[in-house]
């Protein structure tokens, strides 16, 4: 009897795993273009992860002792937590402000906040020291006046809320009805835990910062640097939003519902909409920044321009486009928008980590060609496990066995 | 058992204080260990050229590699160095602008009484000692660098090419010398005797009572004595410090003042955003089951 059982499981776990197929045809199905390009970039990016292990990190990246923190922390770290904030941006309006209009695209999002912030963890191995330490503040040695400590005590505790949040979808794929539905009643706590958990890490990556004031460039020195670590954060994870469906829309075309193809057009416009909104607040934050300091004298020097750059370039010019797409109905002037609006956060991170940070030192600090492809090894893993998470999992349809079930 | 219990309990009661990220801290009034030491450097009596004991000296203390020490060597001077993993102490050469003197600065580890990187470490790797040294565990150590962001004078250095066990490396003043009631090592070696070891209360007093006296010699400021709430490392200079490579303008505001309001506002958040978000969700659900009824009383509108 347990044989049969076990034969059952058995079963359901290859045919979830190979998408009903054999191993045979499973291997053959994938070779293609996307994947070789993904061997090409793991062909480096696993040696290079294995000087970084055996020989330091001295070997593979060009951090040194007065610039600590480099691409690794820029862009891996503090642009992948801000743009994985979509999870918990998407689960609010789904959840708390009732906006059902948005519930197509929560699972997919909820997917994309986890494994970003799975795969900033990834990132940030390669940076720690001694990463196997990870797990010392919550366990060994508590330095409780460290902005740092909660940052580290809610990304675990948030990863953990976010697998909850997604879990139903593993539950579905299994046909595991009955554990589903106590994952599913904890949709609600999750989504709120979630809200408070990411308001205070998200703001804590900019509050990083406030301990550093004779080394960040005052343009971007304020003490609104949790504020506005938190607004953009929830712009990116919008846009993040926008950029990653537009994509799931064209690769995942055969798993996605004809009138969820209708839906997302809205979904892309209020989308657009509210992240035109919220940028143009964070745009006169901006200002409110330099104006409560009184730092206009910095605006006529180099970093002062390229201060403007990002102010203008990359939060105003992008809050125009998509407010203009949304008013002309213009679904690409939205994506483009979008995608704008994600470089100019990634820009944003980088200025405050790397380019307005020890400014007036003379030695500055450059990436190695290594340093930035680990970063896109680390990507590309990431957006493996998604696609096949994905194509495994009813992340982006409705499972049909589970229509009427309530799902939260 | 029970002390896996208790441990247990701990570790939740630390997740509740993590979680409120809770300064947990000595009273806001004290101004520190009275009793703790210093060194005060004055630099107009330092002669740098063809001497740099005091970094033999560390690195033997620190036993250090010697590969990149050649005392003979001037032109190390040419260009301004800093502390790094295999040096915890180095001497830079400045000019003084006012007469074209050569000015020679040692540079260590500034033991600051509040120090950034305590506050900054999540591990609590750092500690400020009764005796004044800031010392650094590496067994608790997860390699963030997050202090080495914090620390205002770019003192600390970390081991970039150490795979297995790397650390951040510095000055300690030598604790373990000072625990057994001798003198740091620069200290005990330095042949001009521009440094002093001592009581930090007694070494301003001494500093101050050296601008009086040469008031010539010297110009009016001790730095360390105020800057980002005092440091145990203090110096003497003819000239405004700023031409000697220091940051002057780091204020007095001890460095973990800059994050304690953001940490106080943290708990605000956890307490406040609970209720906010419910009531939130509640009134969406009331508006949606208004809906429902205004649709259920369309449809009775229509049967009539």
């Amino acid at each position: 009897m347990n044989r049969v059982i076990e034969q059952q499981y058995n079963n359901k776990f290859k045919e979830v795993l190979l998408l009903g197929n054999d191993w045979k045809k499973y291997f053959r199905s994938l070779i293609t273009p996307f994947n070789v390009i993904a061997a090409l970039i793991l062909s480096i990016g696993i040696p290079l992860t294995v000087i970084r292990f055996t020989r330091g990190i001295g070997a593979v990246s060009n951090l040194n002792d007065t610039n600590p923190w480099g691409f690794w922390i820029g862009v891996d770290v503090l642009s992948g937590v801000a743009l994985a904030a979509g999870g918990f941006t998407i689960g609010t309006a789904v959840y708390l402000f009732g906006m059902k209009k948005y519930h197509p695209i929560l699972r997919p999002a909820i997917l994309t906040g986890f494994l970003g912030y799975f795969f900033v963890v990834v990132g940030l191995c390669f940076d720690l020291g001694r990463p196997w330490r990870l797990p010392y503040p919550m366990f060994v040695s508590y330095g409780v006046t460290s902005v740092m400590f909660l940052v580290g005590w809610h990304v675990a505790t948030y990863l953990t809320v976010q697998f909850i949040e997604f879990s139903p979808a593993f539950f579905e794929a299994f046909g595991w009805r009955k554990i589903r539905r106590w994952a599913v009643r904890l949709t609600i706590g999750a989504t709120i835990a979630g809200v408070i958990l990411s308001t205070l890490h998200q703001s804590a990556l900019g509050a990083l910062f406030l301990i550093s004031p004779n080394k960040l460039h005052p343009l971007w020195y304020t003490s609104y640097l949790p504020v506005f670590f938190f607004v953009s954060a929830i712009v990116g994870g919008m846009t993040m939003v926008i950029f990653e469906s537009t994509i799931s829309h064209k690769v995942f075309r055969h798993q996605i519902d004809p009138v969820d193809h209708l839906t997302l057009k809205e979904i892309t416009f209020g989308l657009g909409k509210g992240a035109s909104a919220l940028l143009f607040t964070y745009f006169c934050l901006k200002w409110v920044g330099v104006a409560h300091h009184n730092n206009w004298h910095y605006l006529n020097t180099s970093l002062g321009h390229w201060f403007l750059v990002e102010v203008f370039g990359f939060i105003l010019a992008p809050c125009l486009v998509l407010f203009m797409g949304f008013k002309r109905m213009n679904l690409t002037m939205v994506r483009t928008g979008a995608i704008w609006t994600v470089l100019g956060l990634i820009l944003n991170r980088v200025n405050v980590s790397i380019i307005a940070m020890n400014w007036q030192r003379a030695d500055r600090y450059f990436p190695s060609w290594m340093e930035i492809m680990i970063t896109i090894t680390v990507i590309t893993v990431g957006l493996l496990v998604f696609r096949f998470i994905v194509n495994r999992t009813p992340t982006l349809y409705r499972h049909p066995d589970f229509l009427n079930e309530p799902d939260h | 058992m029970s002390v896996g219990r208790r441990k247990f309990l701990g570790t939740i009661s630390t997740a509740t204080i993590a979680l409120a990220g809770l300064k947990v801290s000595a009273n806001e009034n004290f101004t520190g260990y009275p009793e703790r030491y210093g060194m005060l450097i004055d630099t107009t009596q330092c002669i740098g050229k063809d001497c740099r004991l005091c970094e033999d000296a560390c690195k033997k203390r620190n036993k250090l590699s010697l590969d990149d020490l050649d005392l003979k060597d001037n032109s190390v001077f040419d260009k301004a160095r800093r502390t790094n993993s295999n040096n915890f102490t180095i001497v830079n050469k400045f000019i003084n602008p006012d007469n074209q003197k050569d000015i020679f600065v040692k540079f260590q580890c500034m033991q600051c009484n509040e120090p950034a990187c305590a506050s900054a470490c999540l591990v609590k790797a750092f500690t400020k000692t009764p005796e004044g040294s800031v010392i650094y565990n590496k067994d608790v150590c997860i390699g963030c660098r997050y202090c080495m962001v914090a620390c205002p004078f770019y003192t600390l250095a970390y081991d970039y090419n150490d795979a297995y066990t790397p650390q951040v490396r510095k000055c300690t003043m030598c604790f373990e010398k000072i625990k057994d009631g001798q003198k740091p090592a620069c200290v005990e070696i330095c042949p001009k005797e521009s440094i002093t070891f001592g009581k930090r209360e007694e070494l301003i007093e001494l500093a101050h009572q050296k601008i009086r006296s040469h008031p010539d010699r010297y110009i009016d400021r001790v730095y360390g004595e105020l800057d980002v709430g005092g440091t145990s490392v203090l110096y003497l200079a003819e000239t405004d410090f700023a031409n000697l490579g220091f940051d002057t303008q780091l204020g007095k505001t001890p460095y973990p003042e800059y994050t304690r309001g953001f940490l106080s506002a943290v708990p605000l958040v956890l307490t406040i955003w609970p209720v906010l978000l419910v009531g939130l969700y509640k009134a969406s659900q009331s508006r949606e089951l208004k809906t429902t009824k205004e649709i259920y009383k369309d449809e009775e509108g229509d049967k009539k």
